[in-house]
C-alpha cells in the first residue's frame, strides 16, 4: 500500500516495521513529529519524551544494552547536548539496534544555529545515513537497525529540514518481529574504564575498515552513469536538488556517507570528466573525496551556508548570474508572542524595572522583538541563567540588575544545573522560571513538569517552590503575570536581595485548554484613548493603531495586560 | 505541475496542500509537498510547494518554475512572484491580514493588484472568504479556494471529492464539499 508521508513520519513508520521497542527523544524542530507520530500510531513502540537529550540517548542505549531496537531522535543541536554518551558508545558493545536521528536544520527555519551533524559521525567514527526522500527515510531506518547489529556500532541518520517535513510517497512494508529484551552481562565492553576503553579504541578503528567495505558493496551508494563530461556525488536533499539541476549528469549517489565508499568514488572519478560534490553545509563529503588524492570541485562554487535548492546548484555550478529582480521591500511577519501570551506581562514587568534579560530559548525569545526589546541574550538551552551568573559575579555588589528568564520545559531540560550553581556560588540575579505548563515553542509538548507522559497518563507531580528551594534558593515566589502591577512589584522586591532569587510566572501558554484567559475581547473606549501608545509597548498582535487611536481585534483573548498598563483607564471589557 | 499555496498561519493551508498532494497520487503521479511550518501559529506566513509529474526530484519548486499560485492572502501573493513561470496563473482570495508594522501605522498595506499586474495579466481574484462566511463556516475558505484551483488542474471531480473525504472529519465533511463546489463554480 502507498501512502503519502512526511519524512519524519516515514522514519516513525521505519522503526515501527524494523522492530523498534523503545524510542525516546526531546522535542526539537524539525526532528518532534517522530516521536508524537510513533506515541499516535504505534502504541506497541514504548516511546517517551525525555527532559533533554544526552537523557533520549542513554535511555535508548540502556533499551539497545537490554537486546531490544532504539531509537533516539533529536534536532542537530540536540545531539551536543548527548555528544558525552555519544562519543564513548561506539567503544561499547551495542547489542539491540541503536540509532540516533538527528534533523538539521540549513538556513536556520527554527535554530540557533546550522551546525552540520554529518561531521559527529565521522568524530565518533560511526556510520552516516542520509535519506534524500520520505520513502527513503522509512528504507534506510530499516537498514540502519542492520548495519547497527551487524557491527555492533550505533548508527547516526540525519534529515534536514526540507526531508523531514517534506512529502512524498512511501510504500508500506510489514513490521519485523520485535526482539525479546533479556538481560545479560557483558563488563569487558560495558564498563568503559581505562584499561577496557583502551582495548575497545582499536575495535571502533578495525570495524570503520570494515565499514568502508561494506559502504562499497552497499546498495545505498550506486553509480548513475549518463554523459561523462559532468559527474556528480551527492548526498540528501542536495542529491534531489542537483539531479533535477542537472538530469543528464553522471551521478554517485551516497546514501551512506560516512566512511565513504573509497573503490566507488575512485571508479566514479575515473569516469567522468570534471567531478562536482553537491553538499549542504559543510563540505563533509568533499573533504573525504579530496583525502582520496581526487581533485573535484564543491564549496569552491557551491554555498556553505543556508540550504540549497534545484536553482542555487544550477547558478553555482554555471557560475551564473544571480537573476536580478529587484526584490519588493514587502511588510514582513515575524513569529511574535500569542494575544494573551503569559510571557508578555512579565517580561514587562522586567523591562520596566530596568533589568539586563539573559533569556534562554523558547516563544519568550520573541520578546526580543521591539516593541518589547526585552531579551539581551540567547545562546542555547539552559544558558541564561549561567549568563546572568556570570555577569553578575564580575559586575559586582548586586547593584546591577541582572535577570535571567527560562521557560519551564528549559528549566528541566538544563537550567536545573544552572540554579545550583548559582545558589552554591552565591550568585546574585533575579531567575524567572516562565512555567507555562508546556513546550510552547516547538508545538506544546509535555515534559516532566507537567508530570504528563507521550502516552497521555499523569505520573507525578512537581512542586516548583519546593524544587527550587531544594536546589538551594531562599527567596522563591510564584507570581500571576497577567497581575501585571503585582509582577512589578516582586521584581523589585527580587532585585533588592543580597542572594539569589526566582520567581515563577505561573500562568498556562495561551493556547492550552486550561489556559486562563477568557476569550472575549477587550474594546477601546475611543473618548479616552489620548493615542499615547502605551499599549502598542508590549507588542501585542492584537491593538492596531488608526487615526491616533489604539484598535482592539477580535483576536484579542481579554487576557487584561493592556488594560492593567493604559495610564487613561480607556480598555475595558471584562476582566 | 508545479502549485505554490502561500497565506498566514490558520488559513488551513497545510490541509489544502495536503489534499492537493492525496489527488495528485490517486491520479497516478509521482508527488512530493514541502513546507514551511512551525511558527505559522503565530502570525507568520505560511507557503506550502506541491510538485507532481511522472517523477518529482527535488522537494522544492525552482525559481521561475511554478505553474499555479493560490494565494489565500492579498499581500502572501507579492512574496512569491520571482517563483512564476511565464504564463502562470495566480488566483488570490481576497482578504488582507494587516501585518504588525502596517497594524500600528507604521507601513502601508502595499498595492498588490498593481504589483501583480506589473508582473502578468493571468490573475483573478476570488472571495473566498465572503463565500465560505455564505455557507455558514469561514474556515471552509481553503475549500472553497481548492475549487477553484481543481478547474485548472487535470485530475476529476470525483477525485477531488474522494480526496476531500479522506482527509477531513465526518462534521466537516458535506460543508466542505459544498465549500469545493462553489469554488468551481467561480470564474
Ligand atoms: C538542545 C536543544 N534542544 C531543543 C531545542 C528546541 N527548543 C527550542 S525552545 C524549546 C523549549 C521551549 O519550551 P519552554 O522553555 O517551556 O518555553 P516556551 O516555549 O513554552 O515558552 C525547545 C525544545 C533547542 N533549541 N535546543
Amino acid at each position: 500500500m502507498k501512502k503519502i508521508l512526511s519524512g519524519n513520519e516515514a522514519i516513525a513508520r521505519g522503526a515501527m516495521e524494523a522492530g523498534v521497542r523503545f524510542a525516546s527523544a526531546y522535542p526539537g524542530t524539525p526532528s518532534t513529529e517522530i516521536l508524537e507520530t510513533i506515541a499516535k500510531e504505534f502504541p506497541q513502540i514504548h516511546a517517551e519524551w525525555t527532559p533533554n537529550e544526552k537523557v533520549a540517548l542513554e535511555v535508548a542505549a540502556g533499551a539497545s544494552y537490554a537486546g531490544a531496537r532504539a531509537l533516539a531522535a533529536m534536532k542537530h543541536v540536540g545531539v551536543n547536548v548527548a555528544a558525552d554518551p555519544l562519543m564513548t558508545l561506539p567503544y561499547t558493545y551495542i547489542r539491540g539496534g541503536l540509532v540516533l536521528v538527528s534533523a538539521d536544520d540549513p538556513d536556520l527555519f527554527s535554530s540557533q544555529n546550522e551546525q552540520d551533524n554529518r561531521n559527529y559521525a565521522r568524530f565518533a567514527k560511526i556510520p552516516m545515513m542520509e535519506p534524500a526522500s520520505s520513502a527513503e527515510a522509512k528504507d534506510f531506518v530499516k537498514a540502519a537497525y542492520r548495519l547497527s547489529e551487524e557491527f555492533s556500532t550505533p548508527v547516526m541518520l540525519r534529515t534536514t529540514t526540507r526531508i523531514s517535513h517534506s512529502k512524498g510517497i512511501v510504500e508500506l512494508g510489514e513490521p519485523e518481529d520485535p526482539a525479546e529484551a533479556s538481560l545479560e552481562r557483558h563488563p569487558a565492553e560495558w564498563v568503559m574504564l581505562p584499561a577496557n576503553a583502551r582495548r575497545r579504541h582499536p575495535v571502533i578503528e578495525d570495524r570503520l575498515k570494515r565499514l568502508t567495505d561494506f559502504s562499497n558493496s552497499s546498495r545505498f551508494n550506486f553509480i548513475e552513469i549518463n554523459d561523462t563530461s559532468m559527474g556528480i556525488i551527492a548526498s540528501g536533499a542536495a542529491y534531489q536538488y542537483a539531479r533535477e539541476a542537472f538530469p543528464d549528469a553522471s551521478f554517485l549517489k551516497l546514501g551512506l556517507s560516512y566512511p565513504i565508499p573509497d573503490l566507488l568514488v575512485r571508479e566514479f572519478a575515473a569516469k567522468v570528466k570534471d567531478l562536482w560534490i553537491v553538499e549542504e553545509l559543510d563540505p563533509f563529503i568533499e573533504n573525504q573525496v579530496r583525502e582520496l588524492g581526487i581533485e573535484c570541485h564543491g564549496k569552491d562554487r557551491i554555498p556553505l551556508c543556508g540550504e540549497l535548492s534545484p536553482d542555487i546548484v544550477r547558478d553555482a555550478v554555471l557560475g551564473a548570474e544571480k537573476k536580478g529582480a529587484k526584490p519588493l521591500n514587502l511588510p514582513v511577519r515575524p513569529p511574535n508572542m500569542c494575544p494573551g501570551c503569559p510571557h508578555r506581562g512579565i517580561l514587562w514587568a522586567l523591562k520596566k524595572n530596568k533589568c539586563f534579560i539573559a533569556g534562554d530559548i523558547g516563544c519568550y525569545t520573541l520578546g526580543f522583538l521591539p516593541p518589547l526589546d526585552a531579551i539581551d541574550t540567547c545562546l542555547c538551552m539552559g544558558a541564561g541563567i549561567n549568563h546572568a551568573h556570570g555577569m553578575s559575579k564580575v559586575l559586582g555588589d548586586g547593584k546591577k540588575k541582572i535577570a535571567a528568564v527560562i521557560g519551564d520545559s528549559t528549566f528541566f531540560h538544563s537550567g536545573m544545573t544552572g540554579l545550583l550553581n548559582l545558589a552554591y556560588n552565591r550568585g546574585v540575579a533575579l531567575i524567572v522560571i516562565l512555567d507555562n505548563r508546556t513546550t510552547a515553542m516547538t508545538g506544546a509538548q509535555d515534559h516532566p513538569g507537567t508530570g504528563v507522559t507521550l502516552d497521555g497518563s499523569k505520573n507525578i507531580d512537581i512542586d516548583m517552590e519546593g524544587l527550587v528551594r531544594a536546589l538551594g534558593i531562599n527567596w522563591v515566589q510564584s507570581i500571576d503575570p497577567y497581575d501585571v502591577a503585582m509582577a512589578r512589584q516582586k521584581v523589585k522586591e527580587a532585585l533588592e536581595q543580597d542572594g539569589p532569587a526566582v520567581i515563577i510566572s505561573s500562568a498556562p501558554c495561551a493556547l492550552l485548554p486550561s489556559r486562563k484567559v477568557p476569550g472575549v475581547p477587550l474594546r477601546v473606549d475611543a473618548d479616552k484613548c489620548t493615542g499615547c501608545k502605551v499599549c502598542l509597548a508590549i507588542g501585542c498582535p492584537s491593538i492596531e493603531f488608526k487615526d491616533k487611536k489604539a484598535i482592539i481585534l477580535d483576536t484579542c483573548t481579554g487576557c487584561g495586560i493592556c488594560k492593567a498598563i493604559c495610564p487613561f483607564d480607556a480598555i475595558g471589557g471584562d476582566v | 505541475m508545479n502549485v505554490i499555496m502561500a497565506g498566514v498561519g490558520g488559513q488551513g493551508i497545510i490541509l489544502a496542500s495536503d489534499i492537493l498532494t492525496e489527488v495528485a497520487m490517486r491520479h497516478g503521479y509521482d508527488v512530493k509537498k514541502s513546507e514551511i511550518h512551525g511558527m505559522a501559529q503565530r502570525g507568520g506566513s505560511v507557503m506550502s510547494h506541491v510538485r507532481f509529474s511522472k517523477q518529482v526530484f527535488s522537494p522544492i519548486i525552482p525559481r521561475g518554475e511554478c505553474d499555479i499560485l493560490l494565494s489565500f492572502e492579498e499581500l502572501e501573493t507579492a512574496r512569491y512572484l520571482e517563483f512564476l513561470k511565464p504564463g502562470a496563473w495566480i488566483v488570490i482570495n481576497r482578504y488582507r491580514l494587516p501585518p504588525p508594522t502596517v497594524s500600528i501605522g507604521k507601513e502601508e498595506y502595499p498595492d498588490v493588484e498593481g504589483i501583480v499586474r506589473e508582473k502578468t495579466q493571468r490573475f483573478m481574484f476570488v472571495e473566498a472568504d465572503n463565500i465560505a462566511l455564505s455557507l455558514g463556516n469561514r474556515r471552509v475558505l481553503n475549500s472553497v479556494l481548492l475549487g477553484v484551483l481543481s478547474t485548472l488542474l487535470e485530475p476529476d471531480v470525483a477525485t477531488w471529492e474522494e480526496c476531500i473525504a479522506v482527509k477531513l472529519p465526518e462534521k466537516v465533511r458535506d460543508i466542505n464539499i459544498q465549500a469545493f463546489r462553489k469554488g468551481r463554480e467561480t470564474k
